[in-house]
């Protein structure tokens, strides 16, 4: 097995893990986390296409090489707004959950 | 072919069109308080006018304006098409947000006394991005380029809808936001997927190249997940109803009206501009079907709504679901393709503005009542005659009765579903109908009853005025010549059968 | 050379342990823990697909930079230990989630094993046009970042001041305008400080280096603004320094400059070089590397506002 080949079967592996947390973990900063997860396995997917592109003399396929590092920042900056939501959600004294039924509690309490 | 991949008269209009929104989102975040306003109301009318001048050369020439960023060609390089799709998508999206713009000045001016509040500049800024974002959608011809387009447009719609800081909006954007980031990610899989079998990410030169292979089909499955998470289709809709329901009117009605027409508007390019030669039959028949049931369990649900706002929300999760009949209607060269292509557009514009109308007039309903529950609506046509006309004009086009857009559009569906043999699908189209009758009728009914009704304020005359036009030109879509059809041809791929 | 395989099976098999710790963890702070661990170990795992570029993004992005904004974010949540997990799903959903999470990394593999032999790759073109009319850079990323692909990254910086808007949006009405909660409330105590005041000046110079040679060596823009961004970081966390008021001018000009000079320089090149984002053959370079140093500028702004949050939080308002 090649570097690359490995590196496929991790991506593929990390989507899996991550779908998984995302379906089930309730509170949305694990669903963020489990998120991130299936972002990385993605961006492995992206770099065995790069790394099985060697030609010319590289050593990888620059044009996905380039994709990954934008895709990193904007996957970045999603985490980012997704966190300061869940943080206002909880200063304004809403239990952190994506449940729409759940009451605003009236004493203001921070996440339980 | 080269003529796709060179850049043709009148291509430069197209960057234009991408960078006046971009500078001006630059310029209002700098500039910030009053001036986010005056630069994002100031350049409307010259988006409008790139808008018809990009439209114009395509017309006139009656092939896609190209344009080559840095004169790079793709494969390497990133190429811009306006076809005809995206001519008539931009000159809508530019009506819209100029309406939605010109609307949202009562509400998201500046206040006396404070250099910069923070709704107004949110607000701006937003508007402006979501029309650079689908104007990119709308004309990029890189399937990663479009990816960031996409990210582009969540981070620019999330937080429109919790922009008034209620923590049930709080709720609806996080949920919006979790569904569309893994809609994306989902889209950024399928793309990985396809240069790792293609070596391009340019849409032509993909749809010369692909084959029907395992990864490929992956790919494409992938992406349309994704694509559809975003679109709302049924069942990945729970996300939408909150999200629409709870951003203020202005809002409300670029989401609806727009926003969730740019990922179908790529379901489209990937189906029918980067895949055209995969027989997909069995994949468009269960698209078909979930378009059906969205337009039956939207329009129930839509029923069963207390809040006007979430029924309109509701209607529009409905109204998405003829769209994806295209799927099975259109595929393939046959006669009827055609005309399901113009249905399919016909339908996106219609309901473009025949909703952005209802969520105007709700806005205005909820400033002037004080609320928006519909069993308190009682004899509110009388104190609020042109807010109930558009609604009545836009409920109209929403149910399908001539003349009106909605109409056109259901009638040419229900024609390729019988030419097509595939006459099932009349009946979801037809119960639809029937259905927004049922909650156009729920609206209007204890409006025009003889209950007296208090008004909290009087509604401005110039928004109502302008949500009365945008029902009109739903009604007026219904008038809409031959040509339209023609202009949607531009730059359509005929299928080529797989060897 | 043939102890390598081993070497890279093991990693994976770390890497996957890691990233099951960070979803199977009770404690989410223990989750948290587990993900900050598992950015840095992606890093090597670039490293082995001959990905310096990316190694050095994932490092600062993935494991630095997140985790700084998941750790903050925790604290403020009240203490990482204390929130609630909401219910345990039930067996019958895990059972159904474990099954399709299972198919799904199952066709993943089958179809990344699937992918064609020769592999299509744009390496050639990039090659010759790097050599030709292209950017004259020795980095191919850097070629087809800031050239080639130059929209997508102009486009991607415009993403970033979205972001930060966004995470402003969700402020208090009446908090607008100021700063957001400084990382440290308590005292600033000595050592910290001291480290703050050592490696803030190293690492800025680090971070400027890695931006300049990344013309022609691994690094660029992205990277060395990262360092630069963490150095703000690191400063601020020390109480050194304290986040920057949301209406502050230099601030919005600091955000925009990346994106905003790109966008000058993309509309001169219309008129300059006979087409829109074209660059002067023989200015390339030196155009490309005046971008990027604005780019920097952004990137060190914008990724600490990110991390910091929404105008007044701070409990004492």
């Amino acid at each position: 097995m090649t570097p690359s080949v490995i590196a496929g079967l991790l991506g593929a592996a990390l989507v899996g893990l991550g779908l998984y947390g995302l379906i089930l973990h309730p509170h949305p900063l694990r669903k963020l986390l489990a998120f991130n997860l299936i972002g990385s396995g993605v961006f492995l997917v992206f770099g065995i296409v790069a790394r099985r592109g060697a030609a010319a003399g590289l050593r990888f396929d620059p044009v996905p090489q380039a994709m990954i590092i934008t895709g990193i920042v904007v996957a970045f900056a999603a985490s980012a707004v997704a966190v300061a939501l869940i943080l206002r959600l909880s200063a304004v004294g809403r239990r952190v959950t994506l449940d729409p039924e759940v009451p605003t509690r009236p004493d203001g309490g921070d996440a339980k | 072919m080269t003529e796709l991949w060179t850049t043709t008269p009148g291509g430069y209009l197209i960057v234009l069109a991408i960078l006046l929104p971009l500078a001006g989102i630059i310029l209002s975040f700098t500039l910030g308080g009053r001036s986010a306003e005056r630069v994002a109301l100031g350049s409307t009318p010259f988006g409008l006018a790139l808008a018809c001048a990009i439209a114009l050369h395509v017309g006139r020439a009656g092939k896609p304006i190209v344009y080559v960023i840095g004169a790079l060609e793709p494969p390497l390089g990133i190429a811009l098409r306006a076809d005809g799709i995206s001519a008539i998508m931009l000159i809508t999206t530019a009506v819209i947000v100029t309406a939605a713009a010109l609307y949202a000045r009562a509400k998201f001016a500046t206040p006396d006394g404070i250099r910069e509040s923070r709704s107004s500049l949110i607000f701006w800024i937003m508007l402006q991005s979501i029309w650079a974002a689908l104007i990119i959608i709308f004309v990029s011809g890189d399937l990663f380029n479009l990816y960031v387009a996409l990210e582009l447009l969540t981070f620019a719609a999330v937080p429109l809808v919790c922009i008034d800081g209620r923590p049930e909006t709080l709720v609806a954007a996080l949920r919006y936001l979790l569904f569309a980031l893994f809609g994306s990610i989902c889209y950024l899989l399928g793309v990985a997927l396809l240069y790792g079998a293609h070596g391009t990410l340019d849409i032509p030169l993909l749809a010369q190249r692909v084959q029907s292979t395992p990864v490929v089909w992956t790919a494409a499955a992938l992406m349309t997940g994704g694509l559809l998470a975003k679109t709302a289709l049924f069942p990945l809709h729970l996300w939408l109803p909150p999200a629409h329901a709870n951003a203020p009117a202005a809002a409300s009605a670029v989401l609806s009206s727009l926003v969730v027409k740019g990922s179908f508007f790529l379901t489209l390019r990937l189906w029918f501009y980067v895949l055209p030669g995969l027989s997909a039959d069995q994949a468009a028949m269960v698209i078909g079907c979930l378009g059906s049931a969205a337009i039956i369990a939207g329009s129930v649900m839509a029923l069963r709504q207390a809040r006007l706002k979430l029924l309109i929300a509701y209607s529009t999760v409905a109204q998405i679901g003829y769209l994806f009949l295209v799927f099975p209607l259109a595929t393939g060269a046959q006669s009827w393709s055609a005309m399901s292509w113009s249905a399919c557009f016909m339908q996106i514009l219609a309901h473009a503005f025949a909703k952005a109308a209802m969520f105007f007039s709700a806005g205005l309903l909820a400033e002037a009542l004080g609320h928006d529950q519909i069993a308190r609506l009682g004899g509110a046509a009388r104190v609020l005659p042109l807010t109930f006309l558009t609604i009545a004009l836009s409920g109209l086009s929403l149910m399908g009765l001539p003349p009106s857009g909605g109409f056109s559009a259901k009638w040419l569906m229900l024609q390729a579903s019988i030419i097509s043999g595939q006459w099932f699908w009349t009946l979801p189209i037809l119960a639809g109908g029937l259905l927004a009758a049922g909650y156009v009728y729920r609206i209007l009914a204890p409006a025009l009853s003889d209950d007296r009704i208090s008004l909290k304020s009087s509604p401005k005359r110039s928004q109502e005025v302008l949500a009365l036009g945008l029902a009109m030109i739903a009604i007026a879509l219904g008038f809409m010549p031959q040509t339209f059809s023609d202009i949607l041809e531009i730059g359509r791929p005929i299928a080529a059968a797989l060897p | 050379m043939s102890l390598l395989p081993y070497l890279d099976i093991c990693l994976a098999l770390l890497v996957v342990a890691v990233a099951f710790w960070t979803i199977a963890a009770r404690d989410l702070f223990a989750s948290v823990v587990g993900y900050v661990a598992y950015g840095l170990l992606l890093a090597f795992v670039w490293i082995r697909l001959y990905a310096p570029d990316v190694a050095l993004t994932e490092a600062a992005v993935g494991g630095g930079v997140t985790g700084v904004l998941l750790i903050t974010a925790g604290k403020r949540l009240g203490g990482l230990r204390n929130v609630g997990q909401g219910e345990r799903p039930g067996f019958g959903l895990s059972l159904v989630a474990g099954v399709l999470a299972a198919a799904v990394a199952g066709a993943l593999c089958a179809v990344i094993l699937m992918l064609p032999d020769p592999p299509p790759s744009l390496a050639p073109e990039a090659v010759a046009a790097i050599h030709g009319a292209g950017a004259g850079l020795g980095n191919p990323i850097t070629a087809v970042l800031m050239s080639y692909r130059s929209f997508d990254t102009m486009l991607e910086k415009m993403v970033l001041i979205l972001a930060v808007v966004g995470v402003w949006s969700v402020g208090a009405d009446n908090a607008w305008g100021g700063a957001p909660a400084p990382f440290r409330v308590s005292k600033p105590d000595a050592p910290m400080v001291f480290l703050a005041q050592m490696l803030a000046p190293v690492g800025v110079l680090i971070g400027i280096h890695i931006f300049w040679v990344g013309a022609d060596e691994p690094g660029g823009a992205f990277q060395g603004g990262a360092l630069l961004a963490a150095m703000w970081m690191v400063t601020m966390m020390a109480g050194v320094a304290q986040p920057p008021r949301v209406d502050a001018r230099w601030l919005r000009v600091a955000l925009v400059a990346g994106p905003a000079v790109f966008l000058v320089i993309g509309l001169a090149g219309g008129v300059v070089a006979g087409s829109f984002f074209a660059y002067p053959p023989a200015l390339a370079k030196p155009i490309i590397l005046f971008i990027e140093a604005f780019m920097v500028l952004s990137i060190a702004a914008a990724l600490p506002m990110l991390v910091a949050g929404s105008p007044g939080e701070r409990p004492d308002r």
